[in-house]
């Protein structure tokens, strides 16, 4: 059974239709990237699994549980339990700016999760070893570069052992020079077999990582493929003019 | 002027002082975390509640301390009926004005720095699982109080010196026996040496409150 499946998933803010009936399905282990132009769905869509945003119709079956069912919400402490099994990864980062780098990782896990302060200190240093901010660790935010703050964000998120993370462009907000030490982090997930949904406009990461693409137009995925298929052998003329906007 | 004169001018107004100090501590211990509680009913889903403490804080701020505290040391023991229980020891009833005045202005810049909160604070909490109680108190908390620091701060230097209304309401402080002093040796220099004691109690304050931003700078 898929990890995730997802049909007819169905949002609208007031007349506007953001996703129509959107059904895919996301293996263990996949690499999922999410492509398509700025307001063709994909943040609502990311947003919709987290319950960031309610969805109107539609089902989301995550890892053998509903969290929604025919339009249906499932009840709060089954929707808690689907959700931990996500996590996600901002645009904007958004670490807590009145914690330290240390702090930011072992806040949820310390309210949250049933493990001794022991473990926690453990595993957060661990993780920023691993996205190579030891040495940043007792720092706040506002002293890090936007790369640095993308790096904590996701140890932060793998703090709380997803089964998966989602990640919502995760290098639109950064310097050009600093989108690649985050790309080296996800692709480094990638091959530890991390199941991930990716949405970003980093079509040589797209290519080079994930091993399904997923073109979203206007809130319906127009075309889904391999990255070869996607991006060398494109059949709809929606995608066709997207990939060539990159200019690939 | 002899030093001899100084000093027994300034004596009583330093015990004077004690009564604008203790009111200044009630007045802030009470009034800020009773703001923060008004921020949170004028925010809240429930409408009548979030209709009343705007309405409370609007009405408040719309008119003059003077005024308030003239209605609750001397107006309310005029009403019909309940005016009798409501006669208080004017100090009393002066930190009842001071508290109820505050905790508006305090309402209304804890309001701002919440609306200073990025929303993905909010977000990021609730996809690490954190609950709504625990969002509160370990994410959106320290960062308002952070945010409404230098406002709490101009709030405080203010609350300082609007103590001298006590003078109104016939509370012997400061500026009471400054202007006793004045009246009785016809000199000016007693409300000199009490803007002395004024500025140094607002020094004091503002300097506190500097530290208090560099401890919290987040960096
Ligand atoms: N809170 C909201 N209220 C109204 N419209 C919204 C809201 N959030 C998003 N939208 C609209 O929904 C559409 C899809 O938005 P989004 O999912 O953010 O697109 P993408 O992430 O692909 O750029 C856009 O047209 C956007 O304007
Ligand atoms: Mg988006």
């Amino acid at each position: 059974m898929a990890f995730i499946k997802i049909t007819n998933l169905k949002k609208s803010y007031k007349k506007l239709d953001v996703l129509k009936k959107i059904s895919f399905a996301v293996e263990k282990n996949d690499v999922l990237a999410i492509i398509g132009p700025s307001g063709s769905g994909k943040s609502t869509l990311l947003r919709s699994l987290v319950r960031l945003e309610d969805v109107d119709g539609g089902s989301m079956l995550i890892d053998g549980g509903y969290l929604v069912k025919d339009g249906m919400y499932s009840k709060p402490a089954d929707l808690k339990n689907i959700t931990s099994k996500m996590g996600m990864v901002f645009q904007h980062f958004n670490l807590f700016p009145n914690l330290t780098v240390k702090e930011n990782l072992e806040l949820a896990p310390k309210l949250v999760k049933k493990e001794s302060r022991k473990q926690i200190a453990a595993k957060s240093t661990e993780l920023l070893e691993k996205v190579n901010l030891l040495p940043w660790s007792n720092s706040y935010p506002a002293n890090l570069s936007g790369g640095q703050k993308q790096r904590v964000a996701i140890a932060r998120a793998l703090m709380m052992d997803p089964e998966i993370l989602l990640f919502d462009e995760p290098t639109s907000a950064l310097d050009p020079e600093l989108t690649q030490e985050v790309l080296q982090v996800m692709k480094q997930l990638a091959n530890e077999r991390m199941t991930m949904i990716v949405v970003t406009h980093e079509m040589g990461f797209a290519r080079d990582v994930a091993n399904r693409v997923m073109f979203l137009d206007n809130g319906a995925f127009v075309e889904a493929g391999t990255p070869e298929e996607i991006f060398d052998h494109p059949k709809n003329e929606r995608t066709k003019a997207f990939i060539a906007g990159y200019g690939q | 002027m002899s030093l001899d004169y100084i000093i027994s001018v300034v004596k009583p107004m330093l015990q004077g002082a004690q009564m604008t100090v203790l009111l200044f501590f009630i007045a802030i211990i009470v009034s800020i975390p009773l703001g923060f509680l008004l921020t949170l009913a004028a925010k809240s889903s429930f409408k009548p509640l979030a209709w009343l403490a705007q309405t409370y804080i609007y009405v408040v701020r719309g008119t003059p301390l003077l005024l308030q505290l003239l209605i609750i040391c001397f107006g309310l023991p005029m009403l019909p009926v309940v005016g009798p229980y409501l006669v208080f020891d004017r100090f009393v009833a002066a930190c009842i004005g001071f508290i109820i005045n505050y905790a508006a202005y305090f309402a209304e810049i804890f309001r701002g720095g919440l609306l200073g909160i990025d929303k993905g604070q909010y977000e990021a909490a609730q996809v690490l699982g954190l609950n709504k109680w625990q969002t509160m108190t370990r994410i959106i908390l320290p960062q308002m109080f952070r945010i409404a620091l230098p406002a709490v701060a101009n709030e405080s230097v203010t609350l300082i010196k609007d103590t001298a209304l006590l003078y109104a309401v016939a509370v012997p402080e400061l500026l009471h026996y400054a202007q006793a002093a004045v009246n009785r040796d016809f000199t000016i220099m007693p409300f000199f040496l009490a803007a002395l004691i004024y500025l140094i109690m607002t020094v004091i304050m503002s300097l506190i409150f500097q530290q208090l931003e560099k401890r919290l700078r987040f960096e």
